[in-house]
């Protein structure tokens, strides 16, 4: 068995509305694979049919050898899931939570505890809070260790960063760093665009189709055209005066800057787009060439799927 | 200004009201079914009195008293026979609603000037309400014969000549609780058993944990059992403490084995839970599961149980719709356990049914908690 | 700066839960017209501090001015004065586009002139007039939140509340939808915003970062991150956010 996930030409209708159209991907063994997307883009479905949840309409699908369709019972005993919104028992406390996802799977939790202890040691103190007494980091923290602690072969993490802060973003993806480093193969989505380049490799979805899916450098990489970064002040009024440039094919805002491409084969637009600004009232703006990102990449395959 | 806002407010909830389908075609059904079964359906009065008669020398005399009977059309006699021994078998089966026992010299005495003729009236009053009804129906036949022969002069001079001694069977006193502990146990059983558990089951999938619990080794049937034998638990526990109350409180007799009572308050409360488990198998969310449970088991048994109102009185279109309520097979079991003092000899069919019931609902329940959600 | 000109100043607000403070003194202005980002991880104090400045929930000390009004006395008013809209709710999914915005035209007391008036030119320039009849629930996200947008803007208050209001949308979506709060900001309207997007904190004028209960950094972006010497927002909250010691 080479691929930890394989997935085959998989499409899912609901009533009328097409949530995965004509899938086709694989995730290696050991890989950090990324779905990056925004909401209704099909990750939350793809992952009920990986979970055996859902029957695919059409295609196939496996998940470490097992077929979703045939396999289910042996899929469901070697997968950890964490579905959006963790789904944990409210009323009960951190360490009954845990125990129960233990005894569920017929271990313990000191069996599994080497594996979790460097995500669960941080609750652990809080142990006999309840589960909806926790903030949504220390939630996100409980409902990793809860799939981790039957020690899975996979994992499956819907949207785990969602409604979560900065700051436990960023130590959730340090998590996963470290349990990828164990040999863990793990597959998770998400709606944050930066958040895909600490995956190895990443899917971009959007309306239930995958627009790329590469290394997120490489993604970047493909991008077609020269993309430049504005600087200045007065972001709003300086928009508006590049999208009435003549030959400006996208302006976005983008963090502290505007990106702009333009629709000629020119490799550098800095010095008119510079004159064009100070004429029209921008007198220190300043124009950089700049590399694609994934954001940038979406957008662009967002706009010519449309 | 604010009368603007008011009012947009209530032509949005109006919208949200007439845009829930679920939820409207119930409140309206619900009244209407309601209205339909209190006004056509459900009487108190009684009509098909079923009457022994114990006749140990039948003559002119007799026949005519019990013709009277047969005349009113209120009664059906079920049995005749010459020793009152008979009697007390037909009233532990439920089979028969009055007995009417007849002295040895009933005609003589009939014809004489001193000693009135003895009857003997002995009625069912399980359901208190219905006994005390049959017993003034059986009165007034009898009174009316006993006017009959006053204006006929025979013998003249005489104003009494029959007299009725009255006994009301299984419940002396009359008392209402008595008849409404074994109905309460049924309820009690229903609300823990159905609503709890379709409520509980909807709650996991509201929440999301019942995706976490699918992808998992847990089968279906372990979900499902692990789900309802909590609430099996607490079924239990539920009815010991009305039976307590009741009898210490009220008391109301106990007449039979309390393991038997137990263990058919158990075959019942495996009904409703299996019920429970079928109506979370169709509802998305707590509230229609809530609904239903309550549309589907309360409501019925409540009703149509023979818990308040006597299937014997209900239209004949009505009567075999009864047959599918659970409660009402487990209330006649209750009373006669609880009033008659009667065992599995006497309630084996009825027990049958349950446990038929049982089987073929938890059945369906497995079945319909599918491990995949589409 | 006159007190009038503000859309909101703050001045010790300060909220109580028993023993725990939620909200510590904090102090700020909003001028008229600025778009003004309001950060902080959850357990913060933020959605505290906003229920109070949007008149749901009064202060156990301190005061704020919004829209002219007392947060602790005028809270009838303020909320008249405001617009408000939310991830977790916005629109009613069983009404239709034109429901919906018949129901917060009465609710904020449009007249029936006014009432039609706006509804066409706000259909128009999301481009709804089509869909007008559509059920809400069936638009995607991206919709629902620019008409949520919208529609809180309808009886043009002088400020607007948005609570994370582009949670899940697709990038693209949620550029246009900052370019409508840009556009209304021109307008006039202050725009108070709170987002865990911090790449959107950058777009904002002023930025305020509570962690523990207090402001711990207030300013522009620009000024901020030479500050704290970082390049993003993004660094800048993890740095400040970090050392939090109430992490709820």
């Amino acid at each position: 068995m080479s691929n930890a996930v394989e997935v085959r030409a998989v499409t899912k209708r609901f009533d009328k509305v097409v949530a995965l159209d004509d899938l086709s991907f694989d995730v290696a063994q050991g890989e950090l694979f990324g779905l990056v997307g925004p909401d209704g883009a099909g990750k939350s479905t793809l992952f009920r049919i990986l979970t055996t949840l859902v029957l695919p309409d059409s295609g196939s699908a496996t998940v470490l050898g097992f077929d979703v369709a045939r396999d289910l019972w042996d899929i469901r005993s070697r997968v950890g899931y964490m579905p959006g919104g963790f789904s944990l028992y409210p009323d009960l406390s951190v360490a009954e939570n845990l125990e129960f996802f233990a005894a569920v799977f017929g271990t313990t939790v000191e069996e599994g505890y080497e594996l979790i202890a460097p995500v669960y040691k941080q609750i652990e103190p809080f142990r006999d809070r309840r589960a909806d007494a926790l903030s949504g980091g220390m939630k996100q923290k409980l409902a990793l260790s809860c799939a981790l602690v039957h020690r899975p072969e996979i994992l499956l993490l819907d949207e785990p960063t969602t409604g979560v802060d900065a700051v436990s973003r960023r130590e959730f993806w340090g998590q996963l760093a470290a349990l990828k480093a164990s040999g863990l193969t793990i597959v998770v989505s998400t709606p944050y665009m930066d958040e895909a380049m600490r995956c190895d490799r990443v899917a971009l979805m959007h309306g239930g189709r995958i627009l790329d899916i590469d290394l997120p450098g490489a993604i970047g990489a493909r991008f077609e055209r020269p993309l430049f970064a504005v600087y200045g002040e007065n972001r709003y009024a300086m928009l508006q005066a590049l999208r009435e440039y003549p030959h400006a094919r996208s302006v976005y805002l983008f963090g502290d800057s505007l990106h702009y491409t333009d629709d000629r084969e020119v490799p550098s637009v800095v010095e008119e787009l510079t004159a064009y600004l100070g004429a029209k009232g921008h007198p220190d703006s300043r124009v950089e060439p700049i590399a694609a990102g994934i954001e940038d990449s979406f957008m662009a395959l967002m706009g010519s799927a449309a | 200004m604010k009368r603007g806002a008011l009012r947009a407010f209530m032509v949005k909830e109006f919208r949200h009201i007439l845009r829930d389908r679920q939820t409207l075609t119930i409140l309206l059904l619900m009244p209407l079914v309601q209205v339909v079964l209190f006004g056509f359906a459900l009487r108190s009065d009684v009509r098909d009195i079923r009457l022994a008669i114990v006749d140990p020398s039948p003559d002119n005399a007799t026949i005519a008293l019990r013709n009277r009977f047969v005349a009113s059309t209120r009664f059906r006699i079920v049995s005749i026979s010459q020793t009152a021994s008979a009697i007390e078998p037909l009233f532990r089966r439920g089979e028969a609603d009055v007995a009417l026992v007849f002295e040895p010299s009933f005609a003589s005495h009939l014809a004489s000037r001193t000693e009135p003729a003895h009857l003997l009236l002995t009625v069912d009053a399980s359901d208190p309400n219905t006994g005390t009804v049959m017993q003034s129906y059986s009165r007034a036949v009898i009174s009316s014969y006993d006017a009959e022969l006053a204006a006929a002069a025979l013998p003249p001079g005489r104003t009494v000549r029959i007299a009725t001694e009255t006994r009301m069977r299984f419940n002396p006193t009359l008392e209402s609780v008595n008849l409404f502990v074994p109905g309460l146990i049924a309820l009690v059983l229903t609300l823990v058993s159905a609503l709890m558990t379709a409520i509980s089951l909807s709650r996991e999938k509201e929440r999301g944990t019942m995706e976490v619990l699918l992808v998992s080794p847990l089968r279906p049937w372990q979900i499902i059992v692990g789900k309802v034998l909590p609430y099996l638990g607490l079924a239990f526990a539920n009815v010991l403490t009305a039976l307590l109350a009741a009898w210490l409180v009220f008391h109301v007799p106990f007449r039979g084995s309390v393991l038997l009572l137990l263990g058919e308050s158990v075959l019942f409360a495996i009904v409703s839970l299996a019920i429970g488990v079928l109506i979370a198998a169709r509802t998305s969310t707590q509230r229609a599961a809530m609904l239903a449970a309550m549309l589907v088991t309360m409501l019925p048994s409540t009703l149509l149980s023979g818990m308040l109102f006597p299937i014997a009185s209900m239209p004949a279109w009505l009567a075999p719709f009864t047959s599918i309520v659970p409660a009402r097979w487990f209330i006649v079991i209750a009373r006669g356990i609880m009033l008659k003092g009667v065992g599995l000899p006497y309630l084996w069919r009825e027990t049958l049914v349950l446990i038929v019931m049982a089987a073929l609902l938890m059945a369906a329940a497995v079945r319909s908690f599918k491990p995949r959600l589409a | 700066m006159n007190p009038n000109a503000l859309a909101i100043s703050a001045h010790g607000l300060t909220c109580r839960f028993g023993s725990f403070v939620a909200v510590d003194h904090i102090t700020f202005d909003v001028g008229a017209g600025e778009v003004f980002g309001f950060l902080g991880a959850n357990g913060a104090g933020k959605t505290t501090a906003i229920k109070m400045l949007i008149g749901l929930l009064a202060p156990s000390d301190g005061e704020a001015r919004v829209a002219g009004f007392d947060v602790g006395t005028e809270r009838a008013q303020i909320r008249r004065n405001i617009g408000y809209m939310s991830q977790r709710f916005s629109l009613y999914n069983d009404l239709t586009v034109r429901e919906n915005i018949q129901l917060y035209g009465g609710i904020y007391g449009l007249s029936d002139a006014q009432l039609r008036d706006r509804t066409a030119a706000l259909l128009e320039s999301l481009g709804l007039s089509e869909s007008a009849g559509d059920l809400v629930g069936r638009l995607p996200l991206g919709w629902k939140q620019k008409l949520a947008f919208s529609v809180a803007l309808l009886h043009e208050p002088k400020i607007v509340f948005l609570d994370e209001p582009t949670g899940g949308v697709d990038p693209i979506t949620r550029r246009q939808f900052w370019e409508m709060i840009y556009a209304a900001a021109a307008r006039g309207t202050t725009v108070f915003v709170t987002t865990h997007y911090m790449d959107e904190a950058e777009y904002c004028d002023r930025i305020s970062i509570m962690v523990d209960g207090r402001i711990a950094a207030l300013g522009t972006p620009a000024a901020l991150k030479a500050q704290y010497e970082v390049d993003t927002v993004d660094d800048l909250f993890v740095r400040l956010a970090r050392g939090a010691t109430v992490t709820a």
